[in-house]
């Protein structure tokens, strides 16, 4: 992504709007910043403490992610052998807080297969903030391309474009995705790809009320005087002062994807076991939640805090984007 | 008005027509034979191929699909392979429960969810007010299933003893069966009776069942508070960022000046156009809980619409899968169709554009 707003002319960057309400008037940008939108944008939005908490989260999870096989101290999939018996469903024991340090310390305990809970906590923030990242990277190329296409060319084909996406939310998101991946069948390449069909729309939305907003505006006709057309004048004229909106829209769809990862995996319709993600963690530890809720409590708290940080970062970024809201 | 009430019906039409298309494609596309799965793995080919006559399955797909558009226009939603009942006698068991769990849960989430969006914009800018935010952006981000299961855990097994306990699953304690109210009334049961008689509740009190009605309030509890998570969140959020927009306008400083108590300027001034779009969240809610009823319902084991539904797309069983999300996306198209009307009744300034 570009740091610097395309349009040549003077266009403040503030130029657009989330919804059909016609642009705010020239957003007043202060004279002699070079800073740009994005840098001044970050800096708003991590002036907020609920921003900065979501960055921290984020921060501890993409750490998780990163450092995975050096954190966890066992494998994720490996039962644990304890004395020649696996060591299923131990309560977390931790020296720290009190547990005999004659017993065998595990942080999160262990699940009903004796794998060590915490270790598969940790490797599945890999998969959470994967599967997050690619279901938004596809309904977003998918959904800006025909957002664009249904605002630059606004006659049949964008109404027919704007018509099958009304109809896809129609259905309550989570259903069609379910239905979706049981066509395709069950797998997180497969849940991925329903998560992102479902949020297509809303990306084509936005993009399409941003574009219908911004070609009329002078910079375009000037452009277009210029003998600027088609895809350069869309991809390079409209869509970078587009993005402001959109940005917002990723962030807080990374939220919903993340836990409509975890709600198909629970279902049985996402990862397949043994792999370690948090959704299909809760899901094989259903039966054993009233013995033993350790093994459900930590994933469920994981894509909690997980959801929470994307959450709170994008309402961060939309204060921060959104002129309208300047109090 | 009626110019915009007809424009607006009459875009929906489109919308219908596609959600009819569109549950046919996918119960279609989905995989599995369905012959096998009704007739099991040793069926004969010929058999199948009379199932698969019997069924209509063996004409071309889009002279299913026009049998299929004309059927729905009858309301004919065909028949379950496994059960071997139609669908429409189906969802009339299983939509009331659903509508039930539904209601309950949006009204703890209009029942709390205002008042702490307002409370949060009373106290702007104070600890009261930041707790508040941390409360609605938990929710916003809570899986259901996991709060579902910890809810069981919690009041169903650690509480049980205790007189917060309550039970994890079901309608009804074993063994009460709840009478429907009609015929404690001796009057002919017609639909909608059945109907209201399948939500619990209602038909508690309407038979003057008050076991029945606490019973089945009991087991409403953990499901409806799982449900109304997410939509309290967004209403009091919502509630919140209105009602400071709101605050600051002119007409609340006129109010302030002629020396009203903040309360009432709050409450009676401030808060009436604050709700105008807490109306439209609101409504929309109400749709996307339909969602949220299939993790909700099969957490509770509750035989709702949801479970339903998730059942039969495990089973193939093409005509509940069909009739069900068909029946789930007009209501949701529904919903938003009233949700917008009654905004522009509250709202004249909206039937301009």
């Amino acid at each position: 992504m570009s740091a610097e707003v395309g349009a040549p002319s003077a266009v403040p960057a503030a130029a657009h709007d989330s919804g059909d309400a016609p642009p705010p008037d020239a957003g007043a940008p202060a004279l002699g910043r070079e800073r740009g939108l994005w840098r001044d944008a970050l800096r708003e939005t991590f002036r907020k403490t609920s921003a900065r908490i979501g960055g921290v989260l984020l921060s501890i999870i993409l750490a998780l992610a990163a450092l995975a096989p050096m954190i966890a101290p066992h494998s994720p999939t490996e039962p644990l052998l304890i004395g020649g018996k696996v060591a299923k469903s131990i309560k977390p024991c931790i020296h720290l807080l009190g547990c005999a340090a004659s017993k065998p310390q595990f942080i999160m305990g262990t699940d009903k297969n004796g794998r060590d809970v915490f270790s598969r906590i940790v490797f599945g923030s890999r998969i959470s903030l994967l599967a997050g990242a690619a279901a938004v990277v596809f309904a977003l190329v998918v959904g800006v391309a025909l957002g664009l296409v249904a605002g630059y060319r606004a006659g049949w084909l964008g109404n027919v474009i704007m018509r099958i996406m009304d109809v896809l939310l129609a259905f309550p998101s989570l259903l069609l995705a379910i239905t979706i991946v049981t066509v395709l069948g069950p797998g997180l390449l497969n849940a991925i790809i329903a998560i992102s069909v479902v949020t297509i729309p809303v990306y084509a939305r936005v993009v399409r009320a941003s574009v219908l907003s911004i070609k009329e505006q002078e910079f375009v006709t000037a452009d277009r005087a210029l003998g600027v057309r088609g895809p350069r004048l869309v991809l390079h004229r409209i869509l970078p002062n587009a993005l402001t909106p959109l940005v917002v829209q990723a962030t807080l769809g990374f939220a919903t994807a993340v836990l409509d990862v975890a709600g198909l995996s629970f279902l049985g319709l996402g990862v397949r076991p043994p792999k370690a993600e948090w959704g299909s963690m809760i899901a094989g530890s259903r039966d054993v939640v009233f013995t033993s809720p350790h093994q459900v409590f930590f994933p469920g708290v994981m894509i909690l805090i997980n959801v929470l940080a994307f959450n709170l970062i994008g309402d961060g970024l939309r204060d921060a984007l959104d002129p309208r809201l300047n109090r | 008005m009626t110019r915009f009430l007809i424009r607006r019906l009459l875009a929906s039409i489109p919308v219908l027509l596609g959600i009819v298309v569109v549950t046919f494609v996918l119960a279609r596309l989905l995989p599995g034979n369905p012959c096998v799965a009704e007739l099991g793995e040793k069926a004969t080919q010929a058999q199948c191929a009379q199932f698969n006559h019997r069924e209509g399955l063996d004409k071309p797909i889009p002279v299913q699909l026009g049998k299929y558009l004309n059927k729905v226009a009858h309301a004919d939603l065909g028949a379950s392979f496994r059960q071997r009942r139609p669908v429409t006698t189906l969802l009339a068991e299983r939509l009331p429960v659903t509508v039930e769990l539904s209601i309950a849960a949006l009204i703890i989430a209009v029942l709390i969810g205002i008042p702490l969006g307002v409370f949060a914009a009373y106290r702007h800018n104070t600890l009261a007010d930041a707790s508040a935010v941390v409360v609605a952006n938990v929710g916003v981000s809570m899986p259901i299933f996991w709060l579902g299961l910890m809810l069981q855990y919690v009041f169903a097994v650690t509480l049980k003893r205790s007189p917060l306990g309550l039970p994890p699953s079901g309608r009804l304690d074993p063994g009460i069966i709840a009478t429907p109210f009609f015929e404690r009334w001796g009057v002919h049961a017609n639909g909608v009776f059945r109907f209201v008689s399948r939500l619990l509740i209602l038909n508690g009190i309407l038979a003057w069942k008050w076991a029945i009605v606490g019973n089945a309030l009991r087991h409403l509890v953990l499901p409806a508070v799982t449900l109304s998570t997410i939509p309290l969140a967004i209403i009091a959020r919502m509630t919140r960022s209105s009602l400071l927009d709101t605050l600051g306008l002119d007409y609340v400083r006129t109010a302030r000046a002629k020396g009203l108590g903040e309360f009432l300027v709050v409450i009676k001034h401030a808060l009436r156009n604050a709700l105008l779009p807490v109306v439209t969240i609101v409504g929309l809610q109400l749709g996307s809980l339909l969602g949220g009823a299939i993790l909700t319902e099969t957490i509770f084991n509750i035989t709702g619409v949801g479970q339903t539904l998730y059942e039969a797309i495990g089973a193939r069983d093409y005509s509940v899968v069909q009739g069900f999300t068909l029946v789930v996306a007009i209501g949701f198209v529904v919903l938003n169709l009233l949700t917008d009307i009654v905004y522009t009744v509250l709202d004249p300034r909206v039937r301009v554009t």
